[in-house]
């Protein structure tokens, strides 16, 4: 290319031009100079603050410092919910070249399941902000660690954190009582308060776990702390300590929890003991149980499903939410009724012909025994569990005096102080039929009643508070599962405890106590086998319950059927007679054999709380003697 | 013809001032046609930035000496060059202007990637090389070149002329692409044709034509600039993805206040917040650790560059010399403008480095050629107008 010089060219004018052209320049350039000065102004001196707090907010990090959770002990000491460490598998995927290459590194290693696989595929990608680290596996085995730990710098951005996660030792034993901590969920996190359970993961689900969950959870603390943008932590700036949750201590007895679900053991039943004084539950047991330890590190659909569709309903609480009808065992509360109400003294006696027949109509309400007990007064009548004599006083009592002193024994009430989930039961009354079936209540109807059928429904706890109280000779303690929460005992009279039971005259709790030991010891009595060999005196009281149907969409074939529909077994007792240590109520479903089976059970507890250590028949044995003992013992 | 001391200066001549008593400095620094004002201001920022860098760097000193040596290089080559005669630079010019466009289509066709982007030429073992940076000198003086051959104020046949020669390379630089480069080429082209004393009615109607361009520009943009553009109207869409970059700058900025943090005290800086700290980000790290006294005095020390680069321009001695000396220093303040408006969050982000702040070898080496050509259209006067 070649510049050919014009001809017209003027310098001057061009210097002028350039010069006009150039001061302008220099005014522009000055002017945005003096653009970028006032911004910096706006941003460094007006914004000032604003800024800061945002370099502030990025700088230091506020950390939750999650509480330890309490632990919890039975009544000695033994551990039932530990903590254990555990290790977590995360990621930081900030710091992963391939994230999916990476996953499958993982894969490969930990020889994950393919549901797995797709899980830490998911959480891989579950977190808040950069280099926040993902939670891919919880509760690694040692076999995991092991192998992370030696391809550990063929993966970078994958670490393992420890935690601790609950433990329960004796988990199937435990399970109702102690209830379970799982993780928190959707629901529960709108409800939480945010700052306590900051970086906590899980949460008390059922039982005392949920009960006493904000004691035992306690308060989280934080710690500030510079990070750079990486989130690495450069120093700590500042620090509150988490308050770790209180421990508590159980009025449970481990062995005697261990010794009542192994009486139970392949059976479907409950037995819940209480100490009558203290009103302390030393064994509170449904069976079957469950792993509770399944459902802290998150339990896999499958094996909940196998649960949940179980025919013996394991996850079900029978001890507090099952509802059985008590049968006889009301008997001696009835008595109590009648003597309270002036209805009847211990002396007074009915003729029984072998049934009841109300005025003005003619059917028969049968006794069990087709002949009839002939005389029967207040302790034969316990003794013989005969029907006749509670058909007679039931009606006199008739269904509102009635209801009015069972309630009084804590029938159709939620009757303890700490248990979570408690069923009140079903105690019938001319209000609750009216609202229920809006019918009004036929006198034939209180006759039922009167031998704990009918509407009534008891739970296996409120049959062994009625009994705890009736031992104490009407002095109300309310059952509860917490002995000592931290160093704090938990004290006797508790608040809202219902007023206690007298009688005119205060040796007809003898009376009372007299007829129910007559049931082990007498030669009349219900479960008189059950009695020998005792050393020490026993009151009890036998039952059964009728099983009228079964649920609709269950499905058993004959032989189930069959077994499914035979007889619950009920038994209570107390002991010593003289100074009661021990109530017990024990409900075995579908025993057969009538009430005797519940009976052994409830002595093996007597036994084991009350003797040496050396005397306490094992579990075996008893078995042995159970299965001889069939149908040594008619109807009730 | 007489003229007095201060109207012979105003017009350019050369000039002794009366009773002066630093005759035989002056005279040395004529004689290596160095301006010693306008190389003091440099070596003032460029020693500024050294200490800048060693902050923002994460005080790595491997990377101060880097780039101390490049400056070494650097203020060689302004020496070198400014011992050239603008008649031997004009003479150059359009070898080098064609040299710069063929290495560019050649970049376009067989160029080596590098950050996502087409923009440099590799020989194997002998150099890499950007062409783009030859085209920041060589465009200007190519239209200060033609424009200093024809009647000025240009006319229309001159102007679509200086819009070829500067769009071929803007266009090519544009689709490695390297908006902020062409950007830059752009500038010194155009402030060539502005400086020759474009008529305002054509600066009009050029203006509008681009407003009306604009639409189709956004839509020949890669997703990356719209994305760009998108995140300076609103960085609060996207704080963790591309809005980082510039909540992190402004809170830098903004955190530093009237006195700063302090010299290595950022917590921004230091603790890795503010991506590209020692690059095109690096105004942002002055701006939190010296404060807002800090930044004035820095871009004090860019004004005064400007305006003795400008006065510079103004006393050379031909056409050519002047659009050339113009053109490169208010180019210089494209650089510092762009970036530390972008920095602050008043322009969207461009990569544009904060010129001899900013690590970076090329670049700095281009900017004090340029002044190496600033300071020879300005120190050779024997080259004397008719």
């Amino acid at each position: 290319m070649r510049l050919r010089r014009d001809t017209l060219k003027n310098p001057q004018q061009e210097l002028r031009i350039f010069r006009s052209r150039s001061l302008l320049a220099a005014l522009v350039v000055t002017t945005l100079t003096g653009l970028l000065m006032g911004r910096l102004g706006y941003l460094q001196v007006v914004q000032h603050e604003v800024y800061t707090t945002r370099s502030e907010k990025n700088r230091v990090r506020v950390e939750p410092l999650p509480p330890t959770r309490g632990l919890i002990h039975d009544r000695n000491g033994v551990l039932l919910a530990d903590n254990r460490p555990t290790y977590n598998l995360m990621l930081i995927r900030e710091r992963v070249e391939d994230v999916d290459a990476t996953l499958r590194q993982l894969e490969e290693l930990l020889e994950l399941s393919e549901e797995e696989a797709d899980a830490i595929r998911v959480r891989a990608g579950q977190r808040q902000r950069p280099f926040q680290p993902a939670l891919l596996l919880s509760d690694l085995d040692e076999d995991q660690i092991a192998r992370l730990a030696v391809n550990r710098h063929r993966l970078p951005g994958v670490e393992v954190e420890a935690q601790l996660l609950r433990y329960y030792p004796d988990a199937e034993i435990m399970a109702h009582a102690l209830g379970y901590v799982g993780r928190i969920n959707a629901e529960e996190l709108k409800s939480l308060d945010a700052g306590r359970y900051a970086g906590t993961h899980f949460i008390g689900k059922t039982g005392v776990e949920r009960y006493y969950e904000d004691l035992l959870h306690g308060q989280a603390g934080l710690r500030k702390v510079e990070t750079n943008a990486r989130g690495r932590v450069l120093q700590e700036l500042g620090r509150t300590d988490p308050v770790p949750g209180k421990d508590l201590t159980l009025t449970l007895d481990k062995e005697l929890q261990t010794l009542a679900y192994e009486l139970l053991e392949e059976r479907r039943g409950s037995i819940v003991a209480i100490a009558p004084q203290t009103g302390e539950i030393l064994a509170m047991v449904s069976a079957p149980g469950f792993d509770s330890n399944r459902f802290v590190t998150g339990i896999d659909v499958s094996t909940y499903r196998g649960l949940q569709e179980d025919l013996d309903l394991p996850l079900f609480n029978r001890a507090i939410r099952g509802h059985y009808p008590p049968g006889s065992t009301i008997k001696p509360f009835l008595a109590l009724a009648g003597l309270a109400e002036g209805e009847i003294t211990p002396e007074e006696t009915i003729y029984d012909p072998g049934y009841f027949q109300l005025p003005n109509d003619s059917r028969r309400y049968r006794n069990w025994l087709r002949w009839g007990h002939g005389r029967v007064d207040l302790e034969r009548s316990i003794a013989v569990s005969n029907n006749t004599y509670y058909y007679s006083l039931a009606h006199e009592l008739g269904i509102d005096r009635l209801h009015e002193r069972m309630s009084a024994l804590g029938f159709g009430q939620r009757v303890a102080h700490d248990v979570q989930g408690e069923s009140p039961g079903l105690m019938p009354s001319r209000e609750w039929k009216r609202g229920r079936f809006d019918q009004p209540w036929y006198p034939g109807e209180t006759l039922s009643v009167g031998i704990g059928q009918g509407y009534w429904q008891v739970t296996p706890l409120q049959l062994a508070t009625a009994t705890a109280v009736l031992a104490n000779r009407g002095e109300w303690v309310k059952p509860r599962l917490a002995r000592r929460i931290g160093d704090e005992p938990v004290p006797v009279e508790l608040p809202e405890t219902p007023p206690d039971i007298t009688v005119e005259n205060d040796d007809w709790w003898d009376r009372i106590f007299s007829g129910m030991e007559k049931v082990v010891s007498g030669h009349e009595g219900t479960a008189r086998r059950t009695g020998e060999g005792l050393e020490y005196r026993m009151g009890g009281k036998s039952g059964t319950a009728q099983v009228f149907s079964l649920g609709q969409d269950q499905r058993y074939d004959a032989e189930e059927l069959a077994e499914r529909l035979r007889d619950h077994a009920l038994f209570v007792a107390f002991a010593p007679l003289e100074d009661p240590e021990i109530a017990v109520a024990v409900i075995v479903e579908n025993a057969g054999g009538g009430s005797a089976h519940a009976a052994h059970l409830a002595r093996a507890m007597t036994d084991a709380w009350l003797l040496e250590e050396e005397e306490v028949p094992d579990v075996d044995e008893l078995r042995e003697t159970m299965e001889t003992d069939d149908g040594s013992v008619a109807g009730n | 013809m007489a003229m007095s001391y201060l109207s012979r200066r105003l017009r350019g001549y050369p000039v002794r001032p009366p009773n002066s008593g630093m005759t035989r400095r002056k005279r040395f620094w004529e004689r290596i046609h160095i301006d010693p004002w306008l190389l003091i201001l440099l070596l003032v920022l460029m020693t500024a930035g050294l200490g800048v860098l060693y902050s923002a760097s994460g005080q790595r000193l491997e990377t101060v000496i880097a780039q101390a040596t490049r400056f070494m290089v650097a203020i060689g080559v302004l020496v070198v060059l400014a011992q050239v005669s603008p008649a031997t630079l004009l003479r150059w010019t359009p070898l080098a202007y064609v040299m710069g466009l063929l290495m560019l289509v050649a970049v376009e066709l067989v160029g080596d990637m590098g950050m996502g982007a087409q923009r440099w030429l590799v020989i194997p073992g002998v150099i890499r090389f950007q062409p783009s940076e030859l085209m920041k000198l060589a465009m200007p003086m190519m239209v200060a070149a033609w424009l200093s051959r024809h009647e000025l104020p240009p006319r229309l046949r001159d102007v679509a002329i200086c819009a070829l020669i500067i769009g071929g390379p803007v266009v090519l630089i544009a689709k490695q692409p390297d908006l902020g480069t062409s950007l830059l080429v752009a500038s010194a082209g155009v402030f060539a044709v502005l400086l020759a004393g474009l008529s305002w009615r054509f600066i009009l109607a050029l203006g509008m034509m681009a407003a009306a361009a604009l639409p189709l520009l956004w839509m020949n943009l890669h997703d990356y600039q719209r994305q760009r553009v998108l995140t300076f109207l609103h960085p609060d869409s996207d704080p963790l993805g591309s809005g980082w970059n510039i909540i992190q700058s402004t809170t830098a900025i903004g955190s530093g206040g009237l006195w700063g943090k302090g010299w290595l005290e950022g917590t921004q800086s230091q603790l890795e917040f503010l991506p590209e700290r020692h690059t095109d980000f690096i105004v942002a790290v002055l701006g939190e650790e010296f404060g807002l006294v800090g930044m004035l005095v820095v871009l004090m020390v860019y004004l005064l560059i400007v305006m003795r680069g400008l006065w510079l321009a103004a006393t050379a001695h031909d056409t050519f010399g002047r659009l050339v000396g113009g053109a490169i220093i208010l180019t210089f303040f494209i650089y510092v403008f762009v970036n530390v408006g972008m920095v602050s969050g008043i322009l969207p982000v461009v990569g544009v480095p904060l010129p001899l702040v900013s690590f970076g070898g090329t670049s700095s080496v281009t900017l004090m050629a340029g002044f190496g050509i600033l300071m020879s259209i300005h120190g050779h006067r024997r080259f004397l107008p008719r």
